[in-house]
């Protein structure tokens, strides 16, 4: 089994391949793929190893997903891709699909989309032609749940954050920049919102049961009932069957807070995740406290948190890290790797106890993942 | 009749800015072009029928507002990409 890593970058002007040596200490970049394009997520089907998702647009183009099967040698685009029924004028667009995600294990040809405006998609053919989730989609509460137009990241609000329960191929979690997190236990029949003890400083209701804004929500895989959330409000963590988050970031340091958009977790260890805190006072400038990079770890879940800034500039680096734009690998001791807007990659081989800079120079970086390479 | 197709559509034309496709109408003609140049449509054309915010079409010189715009056998339908860089 090897433990070579690759890495594939989203930005926003074409995607990046960075093939990572046997130490994962110099990766080789290649690409462009879909230059020019604005590419929000490429994500590599674990459950074949070879099968890549792109969802890319441009500035003049509608949105759309490219598939490959050979791992990025030679692409091919969606024959239908994630669209609202049309119902004319005044309806619905996709302006472009934001986040991409395998389905589970027992349904391989599944996957699930995010778009926004904030919306689901599903398909049941390896991406070739989605449809609408329309249990989500068309749902009653649909407006009251996802807020309009203005509500929001700046660049449209985003369906993101989609976890599909390894143990139940219905049950998935969702999160949204303008909504918070909602659950279906019915393949997406039906959703609910899971936003109980989530803050929402902006919000009339302290208590409001959704209108909170996700940043990043991530089911751990290896303790599927614990969820961890970086919002806009604070980090939280839940475990479920329990309804009620908790403000696990009120363990951070006060002067660095628990504002930002990625949260990472270690693949085995429930209890260890990352975090990459932005500045989120006053006008949320959303870039490394004072100029200063750190991620910050938990090893308790939430009890405490360690900064780890080890090899990044210490000073004058006004890094914005996005909600995918960080993660790990599969390799003992976990890899971690994240991208910033200002085009850099930086990783650790040492589960975040040292960094190095591996790739610069790129556009602004959407998003990052990471797969085993093929020996 | 000829359309002219701009470099941001040209990897559905086989690199060729310039490909045939009929119809009466703005719709027609660009229910044909996808029937030649499959997924070309989408790019410029919501799922709702309305022309994509950096997308203009104009026919026989004119700017098309909708789809329902007439066409003559004699005009040509020029796709623009319009400002939308950096």
């Amino acid at each position: 089994m090897t433990d070579r890593v690759q890495l594939f970058v989203a930005t926003r002007k074409g995607a990046w391949f960075l093939d990572g040596d046997a130490k994962r200490s110099s990766f080789a970049i290649s690409g462009p793929h879909f230059f020019g394009h604005i590419v929000h997520h490429v994500v590599l089907d674990p459950r074949d190893g070879k099968t890549l998702l792109a969802a890319a647009k441009t500035g003049h183009l509608g949105p759309t997903v490219f598939r490959s099967s050979d791992r990025g040698r030679t692409w091919t685009e969606a024959t239908r891709p994630p669209a609202f029924p049309k119902v004319g004028d005044g309806g619905r667009a996709v302006d472009h699909v934001f986040w991409l995600t395998p389905g589970h294990a027992s349904e391989p040809n599944v996957w699930w989309a995010g778009t926004s405006p904030q919306a689901l998609f599903k398909s049941h053919d390896g991406g070739a032609t989605w449809d609408s989730v329309k249990g989500f989609n068309e749902h009653a509460m649909y407006g009251a749940w996802t807020g309009g137009p203005q509500d929001g990241t700046p660049d449209g609000p985003k369906m993101h954050s989609i976890n599909v329960d390894p143990r139940d191929a219905k049950h998935v979690y969702v999160g949204m920049s303008s909504g918070g997190v909602f659950e279906t236990t019915d393949g997406g029949e039906s959703w609910a919102p899971l936003n109980q003890g989530i803050a929402a400083d902006f919000l009339p209701d302290p208590n409001a049961a959704f209108g909170h804004d996700a940043h990043c929500v991530v089911q751990h895989p290896a303790r599927p009932d614990r969820l961890y959330q970086q919002n806009h409000c604070g980090i939280y963590l839940i475990e479920r069957p329990a309804t009620r988050w908790d403000r696990i970031g009120n363990a951070m340091p006060k002067e660095i807070g628990d504002v930002g958009f990625s949260i990472v977790v270690h693949p085995k260890n429930p209890d260890v995740a990352w975090v990459m805190p932005m500045d989120g006072q006053t006008v949320w400038p959303r870039t490394s406290i004072e100029g200063k990079p750190a991620v910050y770890r938990t090893r308790d879940a939430g009890k405490s948190w360690e900064r780890q800034d080890v090899g990044f500039p210490r000073e004058q680096a006004w890094w914005t890290v996005k909600r995918q734009a960080m993660c790990t690998d599969h390799v003992d001791p976990v890899g971690l790797y994240f991208g910033t807007t200002s085009g850099e990659i930086w990783a650790s081989t040492d589960e975040g106890a040292h960094w190095s800079n591996v790739a610069r120079h790129l556009p602004h970086v959407y998003a990052v993942t990471a797969a085993r390479l093929p020996s | 009749m000829n359309v002219r197709v701009p470099s941001p559509l040209i990897s559905y034309t086989g690199s060729r800015t310039q490909v045939e496709a009929e119809g009466a109408t703005l719709a027609a003609v660009l229910d044909d072009l996808e029937r030649r140049h499959s997924g070309i449509r989408f790019r410029m054309i919501d799922e709702q029928d309305r022309i994509r915010p950096h997308i203009k079409l104009f026919v026989g010189g004119r700017l098309a507002r909708s789809l329902a715009e007439p066409v003559a056998a004699t005009d040509e339908v020029m796709i623009v990409a319009a400002l939308s860089g950096g």
